[in-house]
């Protein structure tokens, strides 16, 4: 290891213990209203870095990444009012999305499914879902327990309960469960894509036919990070259930959906962070514009979304990396895309 | 056998209101290998500019709807393409997100304008009875719209000189431009022309449902899936496409529910791109228009 790649390593671990002390004392400082909101974001961030990994990282437009979602968010709804809010539920939580996301992974990347072609089936997946959820109202929609309600959704969900603890968590410990598990999620990435199963990911992202020809199965490595990324926005979730004690089909919705592809474009494909503080920018813009009434949040989201594509298509983090990078080396690498 | 007769008719009609709202992106994905995801807000567009223009200034429905609607709506194609689409060419997927933020956009705008409520328009046909059936004298017009669209297009495409350069620059742009047609001004056209008919498929689907600022989404993703599904041939692509997914959706329907019937066009869309990736003309009748 080089001088230069060693100091970056102990930046990159002192920025991280400065993170975690960060998630564990902000309780201390902050309101409960204002700890609330803070919830919100790190749980939306958490969504917004499972796209960054699936669209960044793995080449797959998801449209649909609001189904897992969803999936995840009503999985833990159904097992916590079915058998307690305990791990269980969490673990169904994630099972549930990630299986489900492998199945349609399989059936699209075995397929041979790309581009535009995938956008159209994980939207009409999610639609599927969407139409599904709101027309469960009525008391013989019920699984186990819990009532689906449709349109209406699934109200008073349990709020986890940790192993050991007697009492559900309080909003203290869920900002800091989800912070821990967001900075968890996110370590975890950064350590997968250096392994060779990220490198592959990666190097199918960038040239599917070569990746194979090398003697890697791309339509495999697809479905794991596929998979991988339906988890992630499963978790994210049963966060958000927990969050709101309350879910309903909106999860589902194309608006949701198209949320979470303005908070990747905008932070930038091909980063984990980047997305991640899109989403708190934006959710932050979107907050401060629901406070008055003369411009509506939909168009400025819309112009946001077509400025991003049109004047800065990498995204802010990408660029702002691109000031402090050193120079381009002289010698052409061919590996201008990887990043 | 009335039953038969009037089953047919809502089968023909769901056929058609399909090809009505997908024709417009149809047209434009299949010439200019772009998908537009403001169409659904071009649709909007259309119905209001018909239900406006009827209900306030007191112009007759027929000429608002189906020269009025269609004129408007192109000429903010024309806006559209010059200012945005033009310079995303060949980047598919940002065309895709940066029309997608342009829906966005629009439908904010029409919020502001016009309220988050449902204008509408009564049905200008009368119902008409087929032994104990009543059915409905409008799908019959929404279905004479369809034809005559395709018809239309089919007749323009094969048959003027407009057509043939269209045809040309979307199968070889520099090979068109070296034998002297300009495709930029073609691709404008184009898109200008798939406007027109999205605003008219909206406009003559408005007194159906009304129209409110975020109808958009609810046309949109059927009219993206029939489009793909459809594959690149323009007019029998959508055609074969929208004859699958409305008969299924229908059938369903009238089997169960409007909304399982929804859920049968979506999962029949999704076994379709499976088998037929490039769509069913990228299979079947390859060389057709």
């Amino acid at each position: 290891m080089t001088h230069a790649s060693s100091l970056r390593s102990w930046g990159l671990a002192a920025a991280g213990a400065l993170c975690v002390a960060g998630v564990l004392l902000a309780p201390q400082v902050t309101d409960t209203f204002a700890l609330l909101a803070l919830t919100v974001y790190l749980v939306m961030a958490m969504l917004a870095l499972s796209l960054a990994f699936v669209w960044g990282f793995g080449g797959i437009l998801c449209f649909g990444q609001a189904a897992f979602f969803g999936l995840g968010a009503y999985a833990y709804a159904i097992g916590a009012i079915n058998f307690g809010p305990g791990v269980a539920a969490l673990l169904l939580s994630v099972a549930v999305p990630a299986v489900f996301a492998a199945l349609l992974g399989y059936f699209m990347f075995y397929g041979r499914i790309s581009d535009v072609y995938l956008g159209v089936i994980t939207l009409a997946v999610t639609l599927i879902l969407f139409n599904l959820a709101n027309s469960t109202s009525g008391s013989e929609y019920r699984i186990g327990e819990a009532l689906l309600g449709g349109f209406n959704g699934i109200p008073s969900i349990p709020t986890l309960t940790l192993p050991g603890h007697d009492s559900p968590l309080e909003p203290e410990g869920l900002f800091r469960l989800v912070g821990l598990l967001l900075i968890a999620a996110y370590v975890g990435l950064r350590l997968l894509l250096r392994t060779r199963f990220g490198q592959v990911v990666v190097a199918v992202r960038e040239n599917e036919r070569r990746a194979e020809l090398l003697g890697y199965d791309a339509r495999l490595h697809k479905l794991l990070a596929f998979a991988l990324g339906g988890a992630i926005a499963g978790l994210a979730g049963c966060l958000y259930a927990n969050w709101g004690a309350f879910v309903n089909p909106g999860v589902f919705s194309l608006a949701q959906s198209a949320q979470i592809i303005i908070w990747v474009i905008v932070g930038g494909r091909g980063t984990l962070i980047g997305p991640m503080i899109g989403c708190v920018g934006i959710q932050w813009m979107v907050t401060a514009l629901g406070g008055q009434q003369t411009v509506d949040t939909g168009l400025v989201l819309g112009v946001v979304l077509a400025a991003f594509v049109m004047l800065i298509p990498r995204g802010i983090a990408p660029t702002v990396m691109g000031w402090f990078a050193p120079r381009a080396r002289p010698v052409a690498t061919g590996q201008e895309r990887v990043r | 056998m009335d039953l038969a007769a009037i089953f047919s008719i809502e089968v023909v009609g769901a056929i058609a209101t399909l090809v009505l709202m997908s024709i417009g992106l149809a047209v434009v994905f299949g010439m200019m290998k772009i998908i537009n995801l403001a169409h659904g807000e071009f649709m909007m567009l259309g119905g209001y500019v018909a239900i406006l223009a009827t209900n306030r200034f007191g112009v007759p429905i027929w000429l608002s709807m189906l020269v009025l609607a269609p004129l408007v709506t192109g000429l903010f194609g024309v806006l559209v393409e010059r200012l945005l689409v033009r310079h995303l060419y060949g980047r598919m997927i940002d065309t895709m997100l940066a029309t997608w933020g342009l829906s966005l956009a629009l439908v904010g705008i029409a919020t502001m304008v016009f309220g988050n409520t449902t204008v509408g328009i009564s049905s200008p046909l009368p119902g008409f009875a087929i032994g104990r059936f009543q059915g409905s004298g409008y799908t019959l017009f929404v279905i004479a719209v369809a034809v005559a669209v395709l018809a239309g297009l089919w007749l323009l495409f094969r048959f003027t000189d407009l057509g043939l350069c269209a045809r040309a620059s979307m199968q070889n742009a520099a090979m068109a431009a070296a034998l002297g047609a300009n495709p930029g001004r073609i691709y404008t056209l184009t898109f200008g022309f798939g406007a027109a008919l999205s605003g008219l498929g909206g406009a003559v689907l408005a007194p159906v449902s009304g129209v409110i600022p975020t109808i958009g989404a609810s046309y949109i993703a059927k009219a993206f899936i029939t489009v793909i599904g459809g594959g690149s041939a323009v007019i029998t692509g959508n055609l074969a496409a929208s004859g699958l997914f409305g008969a299924v959706s229908q059938a369903v329907t009238f089997a169960t529910t409007p909304v399982f019937g929804e859920v049968a066009l979506l999962v029949a869309a999704v076994l379709l791109i499976r088998l037929l990736p490039q769509g069913i003309t990228g299979r079947f009748f390859k060389k057709s228009i």
